[in-house]
């Protein structure tokens, strides 16, 4: 610590700190610019430590460029308590950088709050986020409840329905779908093929494989894979799009005009979903048995087509299929619901589109889920 | 490299821009004085903006050249343009504050990125800026999308400033602010230029900034700088759009409330 006596100094290259009575001079030379201050602020701040005094005399005769960040580091001599400041004086300055001196001695002033932590820091966010999660499912309650309302008033006058829109929808949601719904639904639909060939060949019920690539398929993977492409590609684009959309002000404006948002937006994009998922469902049926056949035929259990085809006519049950179908309208429900209500709880900045739509897509997913959970259920309940 | 900062801050020479075949600048000749505060006006769609991006460097010119403090911009090497635009700072029309983090931090983020200062440093560096910017202390922790209008200009300008640029472009300053904070704003303007030995370069079409603050005003119509020089001088130009640009009842209001 440099405890400086009342008529000593302290000397570095550059500045020269020498207190006479209660009057701190401080000679300071060179550059006091961003590109100097970090090589000698901290022997400035320590040097200032030790010494006692009430009144500051700058001389910048020799300053050669001086800046905001220079005059800051300046103005820490001047202290201040309670709104009352050390008086300060300078010799040797230009107009301006007397202009920055009185900026820097202002801003050292009145100091400001840091973001501080807390222990008790954890507890408020669990808490907040507990409380969040109740507001979410509330909130998705009572927007599926506004939809429905909106929704049954305008099939009882299907004229008001923007049907042109539910087109334009049908083709991004299911047309440009199908092929990457086929393409994994047939991959899918080979894998378990493959898991069950080997096991099965080898305890000679090669024929069941036919069973398993039927019921798996047709019950619970077409749809879940179509469910899951679903809300991957579509809903993360409602919440996008009506996001976007709501940044912009083009909600507000809509509802200004007279335009109801769950009219032009949701129901829209409901309808098209719920039009779009079966059909994407059979179309992955479809391929995923066609991938199942493919290995069932060239691998180890060597079942041919026709084979194939008339175990799945006799022993799978068309009870499979429809049990598969019916879930597909519902998860298109679940997930367009789920997209366009977080699409419209977008605030205005950018940051809250992308955790809507990372909200969105996870929400979708899970609730695709659970809700195929409770079919199976309720499915195995009524035995079929 | 080393700047020579008594050159003229900015000056562009013969300037050509096109996309496709619309040509928006044609020759165009322009420059600044240092500590000069300099407003540029045209039309909507006379290429203000292709203009300003031009003198950032976000747009190479298709002709001619941009020369800072005496150096053509396209002979440095890509080191020197960084120490170049290091004596730039810009206010975007909308702030441009990066949404996911605070003022300060936004403020501190061209400081972590060009000098080697302790953080408690840069973060005491940012609030100052901060005050000299008129913004309350609070105002440090906030996010973008907790600030009014007027503040996230404010709070923009303080970012432009962060690494004492001697050169400061402002795109519409005062657009969407009420007539106080323009006011207010203005005289920032005026304050820093002293403080900071500013040269700044506006796009505005708030004829009270021109009036109130411009050393000298740049009209930019028929794909070039068709004068640039004092009010009044710029006033008698014969140009039938300039006339009617400053010849028009608002222009004739503004300039009876700045005479005033």
């Amino acid at each position: 610590m440099n405890v400086l006596a009342n008529t000593d100094s302290m000397s570095l290259d550059e500045f020269t700190l020498s207190v006479e009575g209660r009057v701190l001079r401080f000679v300071a030379r060179g550059d006091w610019n961003l590109a100097s201050i970090g090589k000698f602020h901290d022997r400035l701040e320590s040097s200032l430590d030790g010494i006692d005094y009430d009144n500051v005399h700058y001389d910048f005769s020799d300053v050669g460029n001086m800046d905001t960040s220079g005059a800051y580091i300046l103005a820490k001599a001047i202290r201040c308590s309670d709104d009352v400041c050390f008086p300060y004086q300078l010799t040797g300055n230009s107009r301006g950088q007397k202009v920055l001196m009185r900026e820097a001695a202002e801003a050292s002033m009145g100091r400001m709050p840091r973001e501080t932590r807390q222990w008790y820091d954890t507890l408020v966010r669990v808490g907040e986020s507990s409380e969040r999660f109740f507001a979410e499912v509330y909130d998705t309650f009572a927007f599926l409840g506004h939809f429905m309302t909106v929704l049954f008033r305008q099939l009882l006058t299907p004229h008001t329905i923007r049907w042109k829109s539910v087109v334009a929808h049908i083709e991004d949601v299911g047309l440009n779908a199908a092929p990457i719904i086929m393409t994994l639904s047939f991959f899918i639909g080979a894998v378990i093929a493959y898991m069950g060939a080997n096991l099965l060949a080898s305890l000679g019920f090669q024929v069941f494989i036919v069973e398993l690539i039927g019921i798996s398929v047709l019950r619970e993977f077409a749809v879940i894979i179509t469910a899951i492409l679903l809300a991957g590609r579509s809903d993360s684009a409602f919440t996008a799009q009506i996001g976007a959309m709501k940044m912009r002000q083009e909600i507000d404006a809509m509802q200004v005009i007279g335009l109801d948002p769950y009219e032009t937006l949701v129901i829209p994009r409901a309808i098209a979903c719920v039009i779009s998922a079966p059909v994407l469902t059979f179309l992955a049926m479809i391929s995923g048995i066609g991938g199942g056949l493919l290995v069932a035929w060239l691998g180890p259990t060597d079942i041919s087509p026709i084979l194939f085809f008339t175990r799945l006519q006799e022993i799978v049950g068309i009870n499979h299929f429809w049990v598969g179908l019916s879930k597909a309208p519902v998860f298109a429900l679940i997930i367009a619901i789920i997209g366009c209500r977080q699409g419209l709880a977008v605030t205005g900045s950018v940051e809250s589109l992308g955790t809507r739509t990372t909200k969105s897509v996870v929400q979708a997913i899970f609730a695709v889920i659970a809700v195929d959970a409770i079919f199976a259920i309720l499915f195995f309940e009524m035995g079929v | 490299m080393e700047l020579d900062f008594s050159l003229s801050p900015m000056e562009v020479k013969g300037l050509r821009s096109q996309f496709g075949d619309n040509v928006v600048h044609e020759s165009l000749d322009f420059h600044v004085n240092g500590q000069e505060i300099v407003g540029l006006v045209g039309g909507s769609g006379s290429g203000k903006s292709v203009l300003m991006n031009t003198l950032l460097g976000l747009k190479e010119p298709d002709g001619g050249s941009v020369y800072y403090f005496g150096k053509d911009r396209d002979s440095l090497s890509s080191k020197d343009r960084q120490g170049l635009n290091n004596q730039m700072g810009v206010l975007f029309q909308g702030g441009a504050l990066f949404s996911s983090m605070t003022v300060r931090e936004n403020i501190m983020v061209p400081l972590r990125e060009h000098t080697d200062l302790p953080i408690s440093l840069m973060r005491e560096l940012a609030d100052m800026k901060i005050h000299m910017v008129g913004l309350p202390a609070h105002a440090a922790t906030l996010h973008p999308a907790d600030l009014s209008g007027g503040m996230r200009k404010r709070a923009g300008l303080a970012r432009a400033l962060a690494l004492d640029p001697k050169l400061l472009f402002l795109d519409e300053p005062t657009a969407g602010l009420d007539p106080i904070g323009a006011s207010a704003f203005d005289q920032l303007i005026l304050d820093l230029r002293e403080a900071m030995d500013l040269t700044v370069l506006m796009i505005t079409h708030d004829l009270d900034s021109l009036y109130a603050i411009c050393d000298r005003v740049a009209v930019l119509v028929d794909k070039h700088i068709a004068i640039a020089d004092s009010l009044p001088k710029v006033m008698n130009h014969p140009h039938p759009w300039i006339k009617e640009y400053f010849g028009g009842p608002r222009s004739r209001a503004a300039l009876k409330a700045g005479a005033s």
